[in-house]
């Protein structure tokens, strides 16, 4: 029955267009030219987040090498992530970049199959191999990103009060709340961090939910917080606003927010931005790829010392504490300071 | 034999209209939009090149039809009773959870296994979905408030039990998820079948879970359309009072109707964890509830038109890559699904007057016979309205919303 039906479907689908027929899907690219696939996580371009920022990367670098660039967004609840991969290594793009963690379990199936094709997953780790020989993990220590932001915030409060507020509760998330909050901690051991996340684990409309973003930033100011920190993608924009209309501050997260939100009554309550440079390690993997140096099984790792991961200064309101947070950041790169990734 | 052809044709009507103008909204939309609208339909309707990546093709539509089939038979069982069962998202995630855990478990031989799952799998969809039907009848809450509410309550429980006393993935893995099912409780994928008819091996699998649904399917309009009890479903959903007068015991049903549903709404998550996933985690499937209600809708409440609907539903979330691929922004996509939805509910309500008037017209022909379908205005049972009420107050009451 389910087979008939798709039949007659495909049958009068096919008479929409005028010739019908079979042909190319993708415009024919020179066989010799670098062909880049990029295959993004929930949200899909545009998101003003993690998945923009790969795209910058992908996209600069793909400019410096005359490559082509081949874009995919997931379906609306990225149940097709598996078929992003394939076709796209199908496809003989090469190399294949998934950006996100929950690309996971679906890398390490695809990428087995098409051992001539180089893989890179953001924010996936493949240290041990397990993905396969030939994926790269690019993952960052947002914990000490968020330890710096976490003592920017310390130093900036007058009330000795600051919060956090967590996208969607997960493994991930929980690397930059601990970080902030060891931060906050290491500069004022008494200060209060009030915490909270969006939508629980498993329920990713916390990643997407302005509203809801809001709310929960605006029960911390009234708490008595007067800074507050967001590993919320786009719910972040939430926050701003419920900084700006309490008169309070606001930490970004990702990228330089003070550029990207684009409303000056916003840029105004933004601080500062935790960046974490998916842009920067996107291009680095790329460039390094068209030299010939990706071992694959393994990891690039990028932190502090690496510049790929930091605090942004644009706005000029933690100018007057650069030092400190210098001195922080230099205790984080020897090794004086342990930045923890999970919280107890 | 002409009146058949007659109901017939304007129960297609509707939904083919509605596709249509979707159709046609959508190419202007392309148009606006700078491309061409003939051409993103032609990539849209290119399954592939190879004979392997046409089956391919067909496979991730299938594989995506069956969970929203289901999706959209949970739905449609409550839809005929007049009940707006918005909980399905909820039934689905507790069963799937749940189903996962006593699936990673227990050590059974093959079937037995799976069994034990699919039976785990409905009975707390079931008894999700009963807790709406029980406040309605007891309480009077309206499903629509207490299912929407239940959602929440599921999200969160499911969100406990998978971080705390149902996780099974390794401490700081980034997705986490309850143990893997062993071998003996999942379900074998059909490619055998596929290759057997002479087609190209696919890539993945064609979920097994396809057999099931299509039995579910068949179960569901039996049930429906020749048993007692589905005639006291319809009826009631056609006139809560009318039924009641004629000894329906409402309350029963809706009970009765809210576990059915619930029972279904169990089996949507079962494809992707018996055939694929094998585990229940923060990644898996979210949404195909929601979904489940637009399929549903477009499917007219009707076996066969829901499986028509997921097909369509299904053959269009896999036109969104290629559309990609071809420069082509894909929400081109969420669009055309989007404008079919709404054409689909005026042109159901323009069919359904169409059919009153054309019923009106035969019984003034027939004269003061036997045939009384036009006099008080309900067409028949099998008309093509059927079921299209959706009340979403007490039965008893009229205040519903038709969709």
């Amino acid at each position: 029955m389910l087979l008939a039906g798709s039949m007659a479907l495909a049958a009068c689908a096919s008479d929409e267009p005028a010739g019908g027929g079979s042909g190319e899907g993708g415009g024919g690219a020179a066989a010799e030219e670098l062909r880049i696939g990029l295959a993004y996580d929930e949200g899909g371009r545009g998101d003003q987040s993690f998945n923009d920022s790969a795209y910058a990367g992908a996209a600069a670098a793909a400019d410096a090498l005359g490559a082509d660039l081949q874009e995919l967004s997931p379906n609306e609840d990225a149940s097709n992530r598996a078929e992003l991969l394939t076709q796209l290594a199908e496809q003989g793009f090469n190399p294949v970049i998934a950006v996100g963690f929950a690309y996971d379990d679906v890398i390490a199936e695809v990428a087995p199959q098409f051992p001539d094709t180089t893989f890179a997953q953001v924010d996936g780790s493949n240290s041990d191999g397990a993905k396969g020989d030939n994926v790269t993990g690019l993952v960052f220590a947002e914990e000490q990103g968020s330890f710096l932001a976490g003592v920017a915030a310390a130093l900036k409060s007058e009330s000795a009060h600051i919060g956090f507020v967590g996208g969607v509760e997960s493994p991930l998330i929980e690397k930059f709340e601990a970080g902030y909050v060891a931060g906050a901690q290491a500069v004022n051991p008494q200060i209060r961090v009030d915490r909270q996340y969006i939508s629980p684990a498993g329920d990713f409309s916390g990643f997407s939910d302005p509203a809801r973003g809001q709310i929960v930033a605006q029960g911390m100011y009234d708490a008595g917080a007067d800074i507050v920190y967001h590993a919320a993608g786009g719910s972040g924009l939430g926050v701003f606003q419920a900084a700006a209309g309490s008169g309070n501050r606001a930490i970004g997260v990702d990228s330089d927010q003070y550029l990207t939100v684009g409303d000056p009554a916003l840029q105004a309550v933004i601080m500062t931005s935790m960046l974490k440079r998916v842009d920067n390690a996107v291009e680095q993997f790329i460039n390094d790829y068209s030299e010939g140096n990706v071992q694959g099984a393994e990891d690039v790792l990028n932190d502090l010392s690496t510049e790929g991961i930091g605090l942004a200064t644009s706005g000029g309101f933690i100018d007057d504490i650069q030092d400190d947070i210098d001195q922080y950041a230099q205790q984080i790169t020897d090794g004086t300071i342990t930045v923890p990734t999970t919280i107890e | 034999m002409n009146g058949l052809v007659r109901r017939v044709g304007l129960s297609l009507l509707g939904p083919v209209l509605a596709v249509l103008v979707a159709l046609v909204i959508s190419a202007v939309v392309i148009a606006l939009i700078g491309q061409d609208p003939l051409e993103a339909f032609r990539v849209m309707t290119n399954l592939g090149d190879s004979p392997s990546q046409q089956v391919q093709s067909i496979v991730v539509i299938l594989n995506r039809a069956v969970p929203l089939f289901l999706a959209g038979l949970a739905v449609a069982v409550a839809f005929r009773m007049g009940l707006f069962n918005i909980g399905v998202e909820g039934q689905y995630r507790m069963a799937t959870i749940l189903a996962a855990a006593v699936g990673a478990a227990v050590a059974l031989p093959g079937p037995l296994h799976l069994l034990l799952i699919v039976v785990v799998a409905m009975v707390v969809g079931a008894l999700w979905a009963g807790i709406v039907g029980v406040l309605k009848v007891t309480r009077g809450v309206s499903e629509v408030i207490s299912s929407i509410m239940l959602n929440f309550i599921a999200l969160g429980l499911a969100s406990f039990l998978l971080t705390g006393p149902l996780r099974g993935s390794p401490p700081g893995a980034s997705i986490v998820t309850t143990a893997e099912i062993p071998e003996s409780g999942r379900v074998p994928s059909l490619n055998g079948l596929l290759t057997a008819l002479g087609l190209a091996a696919p890539r993945s699998g064609l979920h097994g879970f396809l057999l099931v649904a299509v039995v579910v399917g068949v179960v569901v309009a039996v049930l429906l359309q020749r048993t007692r009890f589905g005639f006291d479903l319809r009826a009631t959903g056609l006139s809560p009072s009318a039924a009641t007068a004629s000894g329906v015991d409402a309350r029963g049903m809706v009970v009765k109707t809210m576990l059915i549903s619930g029972g279904i709404a169990g089996l949507i998550g079962l494809p992707d964890l018996l055939g694929s996933q094998y585990d229940y985690g923060t990644e898996f499937t979210a949404g195909l509830g929601f979904l489940g209600i637009a399929v549903a809708l477009l499917g007219r409440s009707t076996p066969i038109g829901i499986a028509l609907a997921a097909l369509l539903f299904a053959f269009l979330d896999r036109a969104a890559l290629p559309l990609q691929f071809a420069d082509i922004p894909s929400s081109v996509v969420t669009i055309i699904q989007g404008t079919i939805v709404l054409a689909v509910v005026i042109a159901n309500e323009i069919a359904r007057r169409l059919a009153l008037r054309s019923a009106e017209r035969a019984g003034a022909a027939a004269g003061p016979g036997p045939q009384t379908d036009g006099d008080d205005g309900a067409p028949p049972p099998r008309a093509p309205d059927g079921g299209q009420r959706v009340h979403t107050g007490v039965p008893g009451g009229q205040q519903g919303a038709q969709a």
